[in-house]
């Protein structure tokens, strides 16, 4: 084959190389970018937080609207720290909304989902929520149906 | 026993001098090269090794995505998680399947021929014409056969990924009835593209390093011989496959459970 046929069909080998990392990247790990750019902070505190993890969602009515940015203890009071960072074009959760940590069907991972509550105020970055349900753990639900206490 | 252990001696003394020859190849081939009047050597070698092995890549991955699909649906549907389909399919494929098995076709397709190939040159005595007009081997032979294997590997191995993936999502989608969002969804869900793709792409680079060095330092190694060729071809398809398998075990338990 002449030395220019061989580099056009090089050329394409590479192109599909860089198409299928392209595919990979898009389709395989639904690599999304810049999906968090525009979020605002809101702090949730938890008296158990069950499985969660960081990267873990957010959603209101089932609908993602953004993921746990980080997990810490507050040494005061012992309970779990959530930071959420939430979508900015989310920006009207009223003030008594009510954060609980879900599970996605039976044996899914730990999200946090957000039920709106009636203020006409609105959550703005580094706010709190004060009202949380923690996780139910399957565990402590079993033992206290077995002594009675349910 | 004093000839038993001189024997032994000796033994100890040719693997070191192997291992020195293979580095001394890997060291001159490797940073003598960078030239770019002889880059078409270069894209010659990409089309010989690459191009040419792409059929077979394309092949194994489709037959091995859609057989993932088959063994794995047959196992979760009776969990009632088939939709875990996708993910366990495609983390299988990105992290081992897919740099293994993409680099032991490519030792048994590329690496035999580049074995024989130098072998044949040493036996005929290109190499030693060549040295006696002065061209370099290592630099004209060697080197530019170690590049494309490096530039290769990788894009075969994500080749081969890719195409089982959507092998897999023709049996499990298509055939056996995963439902089509959960599918990609738990997929996209759960593959993250740097500690899941990124890493099955380091693999594949060490591995296409590996398996060239081998093919290319046993064809310049070789008895020159018709004997000593056909064990030199041997060789390289044996040792690189032990050494891609053995060395898929360390660099996942460096890589995936640090």
């Amino acid at each position: 084959m002449q030395m220019r046929s061989i580099e056009i069909v090089v050329g394409t080998f590479m192109l599909a190389g860089l198409i299928s990392l392209a595919v990979l990247a898009i389709k395989v790990s639904g690599f999304d970018v810049g999906r968090d750019a525009d979020t605002y902070t809101v702090y949730a505190r938890f008296e158990n937080i069950g499985g969660l993890v960081v990267r873990g969602k957010v959603s209101i009515a089932g609908v993602v609207v953004g993921n746990v940015a980080e997990i810490s203890l507050d040494q005061e009071s012992f309970m779990a720290l959530v930071r959420l960072e939430i979508d900015a074009d989310v920006n009207e959760i009223s003030i008594d909304t009510t954060a609980a940590i879900l599970t996605e069907g039976l044996i899914g991972g730990k999200l946090v989902g957000l039920t709106i509550g009636a203020e006409d105020e609105y959550l703005t970055d580094g706010d709190e929520i004060t009202d949380t349900q923690s996780a139910v753990v399957l565990e402590e639900l079993i033992g206290k149906f077995l002594l009675n206490k349910f | 026993m004093l000839s038993h252990l001189r024997n032994l001696g000796l033994q100890v003394l040719d693997v070191l001098s192997i291992f020195g020859r293979a580095g001394h190849i890997w060291w001159h081939a490797l940073w003598r090269f960078p030239e770019w009047r002889n880059i078409d050597l270069v894209v010659y070698q990409i089309y010989k090794l690459g191009v040419l092995s792409v059929v077979i890549t394309i092949l194994s991955g489709f037959s091995i995505g859609a057989v993932l699909a088959l063994q794995g649906y047959n196992q979760l549907v009776k969990f009632g998680s088939e939709s875990a389909l996708g993910l366990g399919v495609a983390l299988v494929l990105l992290m081992e399947i897919g740099p293994v098995v993409a680099a032991l076709l490519f030792a048994g397709r590329a690496g035999s021929a580049v074995t024989a190939e130098i072998g044949l040159m040493k036996t005929t005595e290109q190499l030693s014409s060549m040295e006696m007009i002065g061209v370099d081997p290592l630099q004209r032979i060697v080197a530019p056969r170690l590049w494309a294997g490096f530039i290769v590997m990788p894009i075969l191995a994500i080749m081969f990924s890719v195409v089982g993936i959507w092998g897999a999502s023709l049996i499990g989608v298509n055939w056996l009835g995963v439902h089509e969002g959960a599918f990609w969804a738990s997929m996209q869900d759960g593959v993250d593209f740097e500690s899941h793709i990124l890493k099955g792409i380091v693999k594949s680079v060490v591995f296409g390093i590996v398996v060239i060095w081998i093919a290319v330092f046993q064809g310049y190694d070789t008895q020159p011989t018709s004997e000593g060729i056909a064990a030199a071809t041997t060789k390289t398809v044996v040792f690189s496959s032990v050494a891609v398998l053995v060395l898929d075990f360390f660099l996942t338990l460096v890589m995936f459970n640090l």
